[in-house]
């Protein structure tokens, strides 16, 4: 993964070569991520259903005209939750992701810069937390600031940031030893300027593709821990939340499970196609 | 962490945790190293995390449990807090060297005792689990590598979304088919066999889903090269070459990637046995979450990470097995 040559100025024509044979599953998972950044920034614009508004002598009402995706145990609207479910479990998903490339980032870069013995350290930290149980690292923060939405979010970017951290230092590694660098330093610039001219583009490189995958890593942590009653506390429609809900009423109302599950799996099935499309383009483009 | 990232596999050629050891240590003491730096981090983890926590470190300890002044006492005592902090640190490092886990203050037990009543059945989900990952990833690798385009498309087409569905959807599928709908399995307990059922392919899927492009792809890389052009100019069947020469090969990336396997299983079990309503492990940890048990918690990071070493010793073993080049180095 570790890459020294720098950044192709060429984006375009690398751009126009990929256009070249266009994937049906790649367009089709776009689309989809498309209407999942509507219904995080304007859920308004999908439905005008209120997800909260409960009906009681409505529920378990099967799919049908008023409520296509049926109403769960109190007689709430299915696909208003489900359409701003988005918002609580890719939000959440992205936030977190957000905190783990920043603070992986950072320390990455840290312990690619810092003397031989701090470096190597940070390194082997990385990576033994890196072989963690995501799920553990993240109940180990939650046991110690409880549930809540933004609980999850610093719980899981905590857990995530060996994985960026560990790239990120490799790349350093690798950059900072090139032959670019060198001539920076030659010229007496700084070294301030020559890590953020020459190292950090360089670094961050395979970034944007790991973050990409990792989002929907993220987004599947976030519902497991709302699954299990740490994630946005009731009545707040998060998917992971409202699966826990419909297993009670599985039985009788199987449609309650059926919508905010194929939500999620078609949003990390999806975020898992575009990540996958990022990486073979990066790694064509590098020698 | 739920279902699977293949593009976190650790690289390939380094030892467990990728940490690198002197070679002139020898292998045996560089696993042993090794090993020992995965404890102490997660124990040290477990710590940081103990001390970082805002408030005091006796009311985290307490957590939502009865507060009385004999309990403070015990704590004060039991985790040095009136000792200076480096004493307080080793002399925590020194516990867990003899095998004690500490004490729960809520439940009034040691953690030691609380952990081994549940691990029985988190052993034998995991365990059937990692069965079926293996059991389907070679099954699947083996009939699809290197054959034609549409029956490897539908193959990857399933492993991708059974590495990118969540555990728990998995389970909440296969509970309403297999249990509501056609009342073939319980829908809860782990009381008789069959129970065990649907939670381990529930934990089993994503697994198989990952080890089964990874077997593939070995596959296809060992049918190509030359020794299994001589294997078949021998006159032997495709599938002989397969299973006699070309797997073993293709085994080696995938026993790398078992570290991160336990991983998956182990925070698996944690939602699967929620999902099922087993007693376990998983049980265990979410009711120390929730009522902010940390010595619990703690405990169990701690446990994981020795599970992960002691099966990260036993696949390094059988990786030399796999691999006859690899026993004379």
């Amino acid at each position: 993964m570790a890459v020294a040559a720098p950044v192709a100025r060429s984006a375009a024509r690398s751009a126009a070569r990929a256009g070249a044979r266009v994937r049906p599953g790649l367009v089709l998972a776009l689309l989809v991520l498309a209407v999942l950044v509507v219904a995080v920034a304007a859920p308004g614009l999908i439905t005008r259903v209120d997800p909260l508004a409960a009906d009681p002598l409505r529920a378990l009402a099967p799919p049908g005209a008023g409520h296509p995706l049926g109403t769960d145990h109190l007689g709430r609207d299915v696909f208003a939750r489900v359409v701003y479910g988005a918002r609580h479990s890719l939000g959440i998903g992205a936030l977190a992701t957000a905190l783990a490339v920043g603070a992986g980032s950072l320390l990455g870069l840290a312990a690619g810069l810092a003397a031989r013995l701090a470096g190597e350290a940070l390194a082997r930290l990385f990576d033994v937390l890196s072989t963690f149980p995501e799920l553990l690292l993240a109940l180990l923060v939650i046991a110690i600031t409880g549930p809540g939405t933004w609980n999850v979010v610093v719980a899981i970017g905590i857990a995530q940031i060996p994985t960026y951290a560990r790239v990120v230092r490799a790349q350093t590694f690798v950059v900072r030893r090139s032959g670019y660098v060198e001539q920076a330093v030659t010229f007496g610039h700084s070294r301030a300027r020559v890590v953020a001219r020459h190292v950090l583009p360089n670094v961050v490189g395979p970034v944007p593709v790991l973050a990409t995958i990792g989002l929907g890593q993220a987004v599947i942590a976030t519902s497991g821990l709302s699954f299990l009653g740490m994630g946005p506390q009731p009545p707040a429609p998060e998917w992971g939340t409202m699966l826990a809900e419909s297993r009670d009423y599985l039985r009788v109302a199987s449609w309650v499970a059926f919508s905010p599950g194929v939500a999620l799996t078609l949003s990390v099935v999806c975020l898992t196609v575009a990540g996958r499309h990022l990486q073979r383009r990066f790694e064509g483009r590098t020698p | 962490m739920t279902a699977a990232l293949p593009a976190r596999r650790p690289p390939a050629g380094r030892g467990l945790a990728g940490l690198r050891v002197p070679a002139w240590l020898g292998t045996p003491v560089r696993r042993l190293v090794t090993a020992v730096a995965v404890l102490w981090a997660a124990a040290t983890t477990a710590y940081a995390a103990l001390l970082l926590a805002p408030g005091d470190t006796v009311d985290i300890l307490v957590g939502d449990g009865a507060d009385t002044p004999e309990i403070r006492a015990q704590i004060v005592a039991e985790w040095g807090l009136d000792r200076p902090e480096a004493v307080r640190y080793l002399s925590y490092l020194g516990r867990l060297l003899h095998g004690d886990l500490g004490r729960s203050y809520q439940l009034q037990r040691d953690v030691g005792e609380i952990l081994a009543g549940q691990v029985g059945p988190t052993v034998r989900l995991t365990l059937a689990a990692a069965a079926v990952g293996v059991v389907l990833a070679v099954a699947v690798a083996v009939a699809t590598a290197g054959r034609s385009v549409w029956p490897r498309r539908i193959v990857s087409a399933a492993e991708l979304v059974a590495v990118s569905v969540p555990q728990f959807v998995i389970g909440i599928v296969l509970l309403f088919v297999f249990s509501f709908s056609l009342g073939w399995f319980p829908v809860s307990g782990a009381a008789d066999p069959q129970a065990l059922v649907l939670p381990a392919l529930a934990l089993g899927l994503p697994v198989a889903g990952v080890l089964g492009q990874v077997l593939r792809e070995g596959l296809e890389r060992a049918l190509e090269q030359p020794f299994a052009v001589t294997a078949r100019s021998r006159g032997l069947s495709e599938r002989a070459v397969v299973a006699r020469h070309a797997l073993r090969h293709a085994l080696l990336p995938a026993v790398t990637l078992a570290g991160w396997f336990t991983g998956v299983l182990l925070g698996g079990a944690v939602i699967t046995e929620a999902l099922f309503g087993r007693p376990g492990l998983g049980r265990v940890t979410m009711q120390a979450v929730t009522g902010k048990d940390m010595p619990v918690v703690m405990a169990v990071v701690i446990l994981s990470a020795a599970v992960y070493v002691t099966i990260s010793a036993l696949l390094d073993l059988a990786y030399r097995l796999i691999d006859p080049r690899l026993r004379s180095a």
